[in-house]
């Protein structure tokens, strides 16, 4: 019984009214944890005795970066239902999620080139997070350019589907390659990875605009996958009633 | 394609070597059409010396990055030509029907691409590599590296073909999807070279594109097929 329970919203129309409540919920819970920890960030962590004030950017700068990964193995995730039930709720999910993903790949991105140019004293080096979120981007824009090219909608599902599984097999690999470039081409200048540890205050603020991003995109992707399912089933009845119920009611 | 006249393929190695040896014989009918995507590789690496200093030393060290770039370009440039005249004239809407795999009718257009295509580029590297003043083992391994890495190169492009057949956005939104997927192969491809030529030995390279081919080759066909499937609901 507990099966039946699961697959009821499964079904777009029974999905909407959920995915309404959830965004207002994910919503909320997004903006009081950056309210939190942006003031952690900003106000409680000390200052960084050697980037100064500039390392605040990364209270933003990691959840994005992060977030961006994440959500292309979600998309992927959903991908694979899409194509093994051929539903489409899952397609939809896909589809809403792939903007959220690219934002968070520009943000992470840009306040990286932010932080750069006082750190590394340049906005841009090809290093190979930088190159490999790059090219992270460039699949999100990918995806969402081959949905808009594609005019049948369940059609433009499943060739996203396919594009997103053959991608998320390709991020690993993109991602040692460009490691493995960067160390042929340069010695390692730049190093991340050995951070000196972290105050704790900073970690909390991380941690706190890390859930704050992951319920933001959650919020974002539910908001958008409403907009989706009333334009694809624009033609049902349910969205006839919703949209307009005075008119529908008046009809025989 | 008139029903009447081709052959009933049945099992897998017979689909393949039909849909291989009929699209052999449509480019050798179009001499000219496969012609231009080798004046095009060519092309685009004559750009490269004129758009900045022609000092030797610098155009020997950019040379596989450009010939490697080249080849990318060029062989985007011809994948339109795998499935668009099939799919415009109803052949492979045909191929789907047809009692033959799938799987092995499309491997055989793949490899026919491959043969017409990049197998000519592997052999023009050698006059890239010429035009750059690389030495001769260079150019070798650079011929070595594109012969075992545009097979992957070719497995992407066919699929994101098929991906976008019909679509708006045409071989632009191609090149959106095949480029950043065929990152790893330009790096491992140029970097081969680039190992070379300071002592460190291309062999991790080649081999990983090597690898990358034949796992491209053998799921491949299967995801092939899945894309054409898609393009025809």
């Amino acid at each position: 019984m507990a099966a039946i329970n699961w697959f009821r919203f499964a079904s777009p129309a029974s999905f909407y009214p959920l995915a309404g409540k959830l965004t207002g919920l994910f919503g909320w819970v997004a903006v009081l944890l950056a309210i939190a920890g942006l003031y952690v960030g900003f106000v409680i962590a000390p200052t960084d005795a050697q980037q100064g004030e500039s390392y605040r950017i990364i209270f933003i700068h990691v959840p994005a970066a992060w977030m961006a990964m994440f959500i292309y193995v979600v998309i992927a995730f959903w991908s694979v239902f899409s194509l093994a039930l051929n539903a489409r709720l899952p397609s939809m999910m896909a589809q809403a999620l792939a903007p959220t993903g690219a934002l968070f790949a520009f943000i992470a991105l840009w306040t990286g080139a932010f932080w750069g140019r006082p750190t590394w004293g340049t906005y841009w080096v090809w290093d190979a997070r930088l190159t490999s979120t790059l090219v992270l981007l460039f699949l999100y824009l990918g995806l969402i350019a081959l949905r808009s090219g594609i005019d049948d909608p369940r059609r433009a599902d499943r060739a996203c589907a396919l594009l997103a599984l053959v991608g998320v097999v390709n991020v690993p690999i993109i991602y040692f390659s460009v490691r493995w470039w960067n160390t042929l081409h340069q010695g390692a200048t730049i190093s991340m990875s050995a951070a000196p540890k972290m105050a704790q205050t900073m970690l909390t603020a991380m941690l706190l605009m890390t859930f704050s991003a992951w319920a933001y995109a959650i919020a974002a992707a539910l908001h958008r996958v409403r907009t989706i399912i009333i334009e694809r089933e624009a033609l049902t009845d349910w969205v006839g009633r919703l949209v307009n119920p005075v008119q529908r009611q008046r009809q025989p | 394609m008139r029903p009447s006249s081709s052959p009933e393929p049945a099992s897998a190695l017979a689909a393949l070597t039909w849909a291989c040896s009929r699209d052999l014989r449509i480019a050798l009918r179009h001499r000219g059409e496969v012609a231009l995507v080798l004046v095009f590789f060519l092309l685009v690496g004559s750009m490269f010396p004129l758009a900045m200093a022609p000092d030797p030393g610098l155009l020997r060290a950019i040379a596989p990055g450009i010939a490697w770039v080249s080849a990318l370009l060029a062989t985007l440039l011809s994948l339109p030509r795998l499935f668009a005249a099939d799919h415009a004239d109803g052949t492979l809407e045909q191929l789907l029907l047809a009692p033959a795999p799938l799987a092995a009718l499309l491997a055989g257009k793949v490899l026919a691409h491959w043969l017409t295509t990049a197998a000519p580029l592997v052999l023009l590297s050698g006059l890239a590599g010429l035009q750059f003043d690389l030495d001769p083992e260079d150019i070798a391994i650079l011929a070595l590296s594109l012969l075992l890495g545009t097979p992957l190169l070719t497995w992407l492009g066919a699929i994101s073909a098929a991906l976008t057949l019909g679509a708006r956005g045409g071989s632009t939104l191609l090149g959106l999807l095949v480029l950043p997927l065929a990152v790893p192969v330009l790096i491992f491809g140029a970097g081969s070279v680039e190992a070379a030529s300071v002592g460190l030995g291309a062999e991790a390279h080649l081999s990983l594109l090597a690898a990358g081919s034949i796992l491209a080759s053998m799921v491949g066909p299967a995801t092939l097929s899945l894309a054409v499937r898609i393009a025809f609901e």
